[in-house]
């Protein structure tokens, strides 16, 4: 699909003749995002659609207690220093952004009064800002009215390096300054497509201005309130025990009528996943448990006895195949997989093309993961199961045989292919994790039959993901030829996840493997691809142009998407609850409710 | 009262020991946290929206770029203020960690320790006075399958028969029960049952082999012949005579295990989810919150020395024979 059938396709919706939602699935079907989507709709004149609530209670309370089961409990409730999701899900439950990103990828304003549009007024024209009208009479916990000025301060906080706050990035090259008492205006230094990142969803969170104006700095850690929150949202802070218990109960001054439904909430923290799972499917002592990455056998057994269902939310998170474009096994300047060398025999493409034949996502997915890791080659793909059309998954051992031996590596005594003195023979690495382990065997097993040798190498999780310099087993070294690991893509803007293709972002010696590029393709095609994507104002050319980025990537082999890996949840029978793949578990917490 | 004296004076003598050995613990354990690989900030490295700067701003504010001596001599110094340092993860300070998993850990541990002395001294010594009779066979036996049978594994098959086939138990271990009066101590009851009879039993069947022989040893002895001979019943030669004397290495062996009464049981609480402070430990281990895991293993490190200490001091108490010197 080109700019112009997008165009074309926007084109129908505001005629009427397309709903946004045969929009967006059209545009999965590309491999868009729903996000992106939404955008291009929106910046296209088209307004976000507010779907229709499904929200039945007719009074606040009465629900009596939300019980939710994280196996691993929020360890700090400071939503800026909130690395973890299980951070930010706990904090979710007292503070709120201005808006939240609701499962189909569109904006769902939460403390702001309506989501900006080039229609409101909301977005300037050339993309270099966007104003946020507030939503008035709101007060804090503590009975003090929100106003812009917490807004403003938010970004202070966040943007002030000495805070050494996690949501930095979203803050430090934007200028927010007050407009009046309930308006807001983000201003950004070069024109910004995505302009929905400061303020908006899990990294949008806002704290009060009164309480954390003295703690601004290095002085952040010792605020009062990092472990006693005071925010806006549906329940009020009433105990923490970090890594065991978050408890609130209902904020009866909360600012959308009629909510919250429960009466009080309760997150309890340990165990394990699996018996996570049995809490709320089977004894039914819980209502809701989060990320259960548990096999998908064992969840529909538990599920079998019927009090409650699992659900499986679409997101951008991808277990992917890296290979190599540089020499993992030559040494040069004090570094391995140097930007100076190349792969002695990955770098040849027939190599490559073979290997991607060799991969069975679909046996991955039916043995493996099941419901909770749905087959796909890309590595950006859209919140749906819909694969790109672009990117087939083909798994053919034949014709694997048949390339390898066109370009002339031939099997050896031993059925292992070479040329030229070289042989097909790769370390292939990843993170010890059952699902991992066994999806190394299967690859294996393929790329023997077709004459490749492929050494399966596993490291602890918290050395492969650490980020120890010393330590030549961490995923950004990379000093293996083929390297597999799930990323995560925690923001609906593809900006950051497709950092992992361009030549400036090698991970080397230099930036300490701290760079995000960590097969270490040099491709000027791409390069050029992604400064269109941050130049691009039209999201429809924005948006065409990640497609092709991604695209050109599967189809050099570089990365190969295997399985994507949305987020399981549990829940009760009667539980109502929406869940975001693009969004904390907890965004809609002020709209779940049980049926009577 | 000459007993008395002289035990003072060993008893300053071992407290003045102490001093040097906890030091070297804490010197240990340390370098060997400092030195394991891992970094409590990793989670930022590896995200790609986080700046590398954050993190580099964290490291300095936390003191970790500092070299590992300076770090040990700012933790020593700080303790000795009675400061145990503050957690990496939790933004919180340690000791404020440890306390609010301190009366969880007592009650439950201390629950499952009390359950298994309850049952581990009446069936040792029963089983001793009528050695390889049946009961003593069937004591034998199911001590052997109770120490040989891991936690996790007696955790899980309680949890499947009391929680979910007959739905009579939680599994889920809950410290903040809403309940209040007679409600209140029956829920806390009810979830406690699984975790201290797992932990009870265990620790209960060692215990019981121990008791055992401990009575075996003594029931042998000339005195006892001599009680006997004098005419007095056998149920007042077990309980005045044998039992007074067998439970001496008893006491020491149950003083030595308080200590685990603090440092909890890192297996059973993960599948109970009780926040102890075994959790806390293992939670802290895998985040890298290396204060948190130096104060928890610190704390338990100490108990361990004074409790070797309170059972050399209580075995010389109720054993004269033993000198002090």
């Amino acid at each position: 699909m080109n700019e112009r059938d997008i165009r074309g396709l926007v084109g129908k919706v505001k005629a009427g003749k397309l709903s946004r939602r045969g929009f967006v699935q059209a545009m999965m079907a590309v491999g868009i995002g729903a996000p992106v989507a939404g955008q291009i709709l929106v910046s296209s004149g088209v307004a976000m659609a507010q779907p229709a609530s499904t929200y039945k209670p007719t009074k606040r309370g009465g629900g009596g207690p939300l019980k939710l089961l994280w196996w691993q409990g929020p360890t700090l409730l400071n939503p800026h220093f909130a690395v973890g999701t299980k951070d930010q899900d706990g904090s979710r439950l007292f503070y709120e952004p201005l808006a939240a990103w609701d499962p189909d990828g569109n904006l769902k304003a939460k403390l702001a009064a309506e989501i900006p549009t080039k229609e409101n007024g909301g977005l300037a024209a050339d993309g270099m800002s966007v104003t946020w009208k507030l939503k008035q009479g709101v007060t804090w916990h503590d009975g003090k009215p929100f106003t812009a000025d917490d807004v403003v301060f938010n970004w202070e906080y966040a943007k002030d390096p000495a805070t050494a706050a996690y949501t930095i990035a979203s803050y430090q090259d934007v200028t927010v300054t007050k407009v009046d008492q309930y308006t807001v205006k983000v201003a950004f230094k070069k024109a910004t497509p995505f302009w929905a990142d400061a303020f908006v969803g899990t990294r949008g969170m806002l704290i009060p201005k009164h309480l954390f104006a003295d703690f601004i700095g290095a002085k952040s850690r010792d605020a009062p309130t990092n472990l006693k929150p005071v925010g806006t949202g549906p329940y009020m802070f009433k105990d923490f025990k970090p890594g065991d218990l978050v408890t609130g109960v209902a904020n009866p001054n909360y600012h959308q009528a009629n909510k919250p439904y429960f009466d009080s909430v309760e997150m309890k923290g340990g165990g394990d996943a699996v018996s996570a799972a049995r809490a709320v499917l089977q004894t039914g002592e819980f209502d809701f448990a989060w990320n259960l990455q548990v096999e998908d056998e064992i969840l529909s057994r538990l599920e079998k006895g019927g009090k409650g269902s699992v659900s499986v939310t679409p997101g951008g998170n991808i277990e992917f195949l890296l290979m190599n474009t540089t020499d993992p096994w030559t040494e040069v300047d004090g570094e391995r997989s140097s930007l100076k060398t190349k792969h002695p025999t990955l770098s040849d493409p027939e190599v490559r093309k073979a290997l991607a034949l060799l991969v069975d996502n679909k046996s991955i997915q039916d043995h493996i993961y099941g419901r909770t890791g749905p087959a796909t080659r890309n590595f950006l793909y859209g919140p749906s199961r819909f694969d790109s059309k672009n990117n087939p998954i083909e798994f053919n051992v034949d014709k694997a045989n048949d390339i390898l031996e066109k370009a002339g590596w031939k099997k050896g005594a031993d059925g292992i292919r070479a040329k030229d003195g070289k042989k097909l023979k790769f370390v292939y690495q990843t993170s010890i994790n059952q699902p991992r382990q066994k999806t190394q065997a299967i690859i294996k097993q393929a790329a023997q039959k077709a004459g490749i040798d492929i050494e399966l190498k596993s490291v602890t999780a918290s050395v492969f993901f650490s980020s120890d310099v010393a330590n030549p087993d961490t995923y950004t070294k990379f000093y293996t030829d083929l390297e597999m690991y799930t990323t995560t893509m925690g923001q609906p803007d593809p900006g950051t996840h497709m950092l992992q293709f361009v030549s400036t972002e090698a991970a080397t010696k230099a930036n300490k493997w701290q760079g995000r590029n960590i097969t270490r393709w040099q491709s000027p095609e791409a390069d050029k691809l992604y400064r269109e994507t941050e130049a691009e104002l039209d999201p429809v050319k924005r948006a065409a142009s990640f497609i092709k980025l991604n695209d050109l990537a599967i189809q050099n082999q570089i990365v190969m998407g295997i399985v994507q890996r949305p987020t399981v949840s549990a829940r009760t029978a009667k539980l109502n609850c929406n869940i975001s793949g693009w969004d904390n578990n907890t965004s809609d917490l002020s709209d779940w409710f049980k049926d009577a | 009262m000459q007993v008395h004296r002289v035990s003072r004076q060993y008893v300053i003598r071992k407290l003045l020991i102490m001093i040097p050995s906890l030091l070297g613990i804490s010197i240990v354990l340390f370098a060997l946290l400092a030195m394991a690989p891992g970094d409590p900030f990793d989670e930022l490295a590896t995200n790609p929206a986080v700046p590398p700067e954050v993190r580099a701003a964290l490291r300095a504010k936390f003191g970790l770029d500092d070299p590992i001596w300076m770090r040990y001599w700012h933790w020593l110094f700080a303790l000795m203020q009675g400061d145990w340092g503050f957690s990496f993860v939790s933004r919180m300070d340690v000791s404020t960690l440890i306390m609010q998993r301190l009366p969880v850990t007592l009650v439950v541990i201390g629950a499952s320790q009390i359950l298994a002395i309850v049952i581990a001294i009446p069936v040792g010594v029963l089983a001793a006075t009528r050695p390889y009779s049946l009961f003593d066979q069937i004591a034998n036996t199911f001590a052997f399958i109770g120490f040989s049978l891991p936690t996790f594994f007696t955790g899980l098959v309680l949890i499947l028969v009391f929680s979910i086939q007959l739905d009579w138990l939680p599994f889920v271990y809950r410290a903040d029960i809403t309940a209040t009066g007679w409600a209140f101590y029956w829920e806390h009851i009810k979830q406690s049952i699984m975790p201290v009879t797992v932990l009870g039993l265990f620790q209960g069947a060692a215990l019981v082999r121990f008791v055992r022989s401990s009575v075996l040893d003594v029931i042998r002895l000339d005195y006892v012949t001599t009680a006997r001979s004098k005419g007095i019943g056998e149920r007042k030669v077990i309980t005045r005579h044998v039992v007074r004397t067998a439970l001496i290495p008893v006491v020491t062996l149950v003083a030595l295990q308080m200590p685990i009464v603090f440092s909890g049981a890192i297996v059973t609480e993960q599948i109970f989810r009780v926040p102890g402070i075994g959790s806390l430990l293992i939670t802290s281990m895998l985040s890298n919150d290396t204060p948190v895991v130096m104060g928890v293993t610190f704390v338990s490190a100490c108990l361990v020395v004074v409790f070797n200490l309170i059972a050399d001091i209580l075995y010389g108490w109720l054993d004269p024979r033993i000198a002090f010197r």
